[in-house]
């Protein structure tokens, strides 16, 4: 099941957890990806945690659930309770270590931590936090070139207008270099 | 080819759009109201009707009344939505009518909950409202086909002036993945049965009512020849890695692409897995399934349910091969639990 990587995207409501793993899924596909997105859509959607599970693959994608993600993007202290036991053996997990307090128990994985809060605030864009550890991962894995990334900016934020566009490629850039500096 | 990403349920109702339905008569439910949205947003811009009814029977029966009239028109629902509507589809069926009911599926009995399901199943293809009649149920496994049936369900239920059902899971209407647009319906079907306005010919009645014995048993006779056609023509199904398969797994919509990533990995382990997944759950592929066990020791059905499409397995196979089942609700089981049953099974019985 290695040919197909597959991110989950954890935290609570307005963290932008949903439209991060679609903004991924959304430049993969213009990277010439297969791609899948599914979003829970259980009962905890209405009570505040969100999450989506994002398929990146070079082949035809089978089936776009899985129980063992490779990588989980950990935007709050809940999600890794919930999450981190169920990340694939020696696989990678991204915390936002300003809501999460406390560090994974597993030896195996592959631990990424960065203030996304705090670098939000020092950017003066605090609804950044989710492009800037989204930069921040693909700075560090390559699973999608930053510099494609930038490219498609245009094209997945059609419609918006420009200053949107050039804060979120803001936030972004100051993940991509916090990858550079600390990881 | 350029590829757009869309969610399961806006792709559904862009294909409608595009197969040229221009009537939608609805009333929200999670998890099918985007399919409503998509088309009161829609709908005003391309001359269409986008009507949020005031109950679920008023809905179909606008559905009921606008198919009258010779337009392509749909509903969508989910579960406890679809039970309401099912009068409405058995005079719509009585009627010959051709429409678009689409179930986005989710857990019951009851209110029971959102989580995406496959237990309405028996309700879809046995009819669901009274009297002796089917619809055709299509079960789309991603964005493309949910566009791609919505268009195909309107060509046949112009084909065979039949209600056609689209039944995908919740999974499938939140799903995003890139597809393929296609290119609008452009041919008209020729209705000489509607009730368009008479001027100058006789006037078109469209009525269920049949007191007489023999005016009923002629009826129910004609819709019985109907459905025989539709059962020798209309039967769909995939098959994968069946040829040589000692033990066929069974499974549809969503659940057949997680059941696929299952078999590639028990035939990595040796076990000789295959996949049999029915497009059309009514009329339903059991020929596929004869030929898929020609090798087969044991068959398992997987469904996001307590056990329901098990029993036309075993109607199909009658007794040659013994099925087993594996089912889930309020979860949907994932490759990695259905590798789990299908290397005990396999363990079982020495395959």
């Amino acid at each position: 099941m290695d040919r197909e990587k597959q991110v989950l995207f954890a935290g609570f409501g307005g963290q932008g957890v949903l439209s991060m793993g679609q903004f991924l899924t959304h430049i993969a596909m213009n990277a010439g990806k297969e791609v899948t997105w599914v979003p829970s859509y259980g009962a905890e959607m209405r009570g505040g945690t969100a999450n989506c599970l994002v398929t990146i693959s070079e082949e035809e994608i089978s089936s776009p659930l899985t129980e063992n993600p490779m990588t989980a993007i950990i935007m709050n202290r809940p999600s890794l309770d919930k999450y981190e036991s169920r990340i694939k053996a020696n696989g990678t997990l991204v915390i936002n270590s300003s809501m999460v307090d406390r560090l994974p128990e597993r030896e195996d994985l592959n631990v990424l931590q960065m203030p996304v809060n705090q670098i939000a605030a020092e950017i003066g864009n605090s609804k950044g936090a989710n492009m800037i550890i989204l930069g921040a991962y693909l700075e560090k894995t390559g699973l999608i070139e930053v510099e494609e990334a930038l490219d498609y900016f245009g094209v997945v934020f059609k419609g918006k207008n420009e200053k949107v566009i050039e804060e979120n490629k803001a936030a972004f850039m100051a993940g991509v270099e916090y990858a550079r500096r600390q990881w | 080819m350029d590829r757009v990403l869309m969610k399961g349920n806006e792709a559904l109702a862009e294909g409608a759009i595009l197969a040229g339905c221009r009537g939608f008569f609805g009333y929200p439910i999670t998890p099918s109201s985007e399919i409503a949205e998509y088309m009161a947003r829609k709908m005003p811009k391309i001359g269409g009707v986008f009507v949020q009814a005031e109950s679920e029977l008023a809905a179909i029966n606008m559905v009921y009344g606008g198919a009258a009239t010779g337009a392509r028109v749909m509903t969508a629902s989910s579960g406890p939505g679809l039970s309401l509507k099912q009068e409405g589809i058995s005079f719509i069926a009585e009627a010959e009518l051709p429409c678009l009911i689409v179930n986005i599926s989710r857990g019951g009995p009851g209110l029971g909950g959102i989580q995406p399901a496959q237990s309405d199943y028996f309700q879809a293809t046995r009819g669901g409202g009274h009297g002796d009649y089917h619809t055709i149920v299509l079960a789309p496994s991603g964005s493309q086909e949910m566009m791609d049936f919505a268009i195909e369900a309107f060509e046949l239920a112009d084909k065979y002036r039949i209600p056609v059902m689209i039944m995908a899971e919740g999974t499938l209407g939140n799903l995003m993945e890139p597809i393929v647009m296609r290119e609008p319906v452009l041919n008209k079907v020729d209705k000489p049965w509607a009730i368009s306005g008479c001027q100058g010919r006789k006037p078109n009645i469209i009525n269920t009512l049949h007191l007489g014995s023999e005016e009923l048993e002629n009826r129910n006779l004609h819709l019985a020849n109907k459905y025989k056609l539709i059962q020798a023509q209309e039967k769909r199904a995939e098959s994968y890695l069946v040829e040589d398969a000692e033990l066929v797994v069974v499974a549809f919509g969503i659940m057949a692409r997680i059941v696929k990533k299952a078999v590639v990995e028990a035939r990595k382990r040796g076990i000789k897995a295959g996949l049999v997944r029915p497009i059309t759950l009514w009329p339903f592929p059991d020929e596929d399934l004869r030929q898929a066990a020609e090798h087969a020791r044991l068959f398992l059905s997987v469904e996001i349910s307590m056990g329901q499409m098990i029993q036309d397995i075993q109607l199909a196979l009658a007794g040659r091969v013994p099925v087993e089942f594996y089912g889930r609700i309020g979860f949907t089981p994932n490759p990695e639990e259905i590798l789990q049953e299908i290397i005990r099974l396999a363990a079982r019985e020495g395959l």
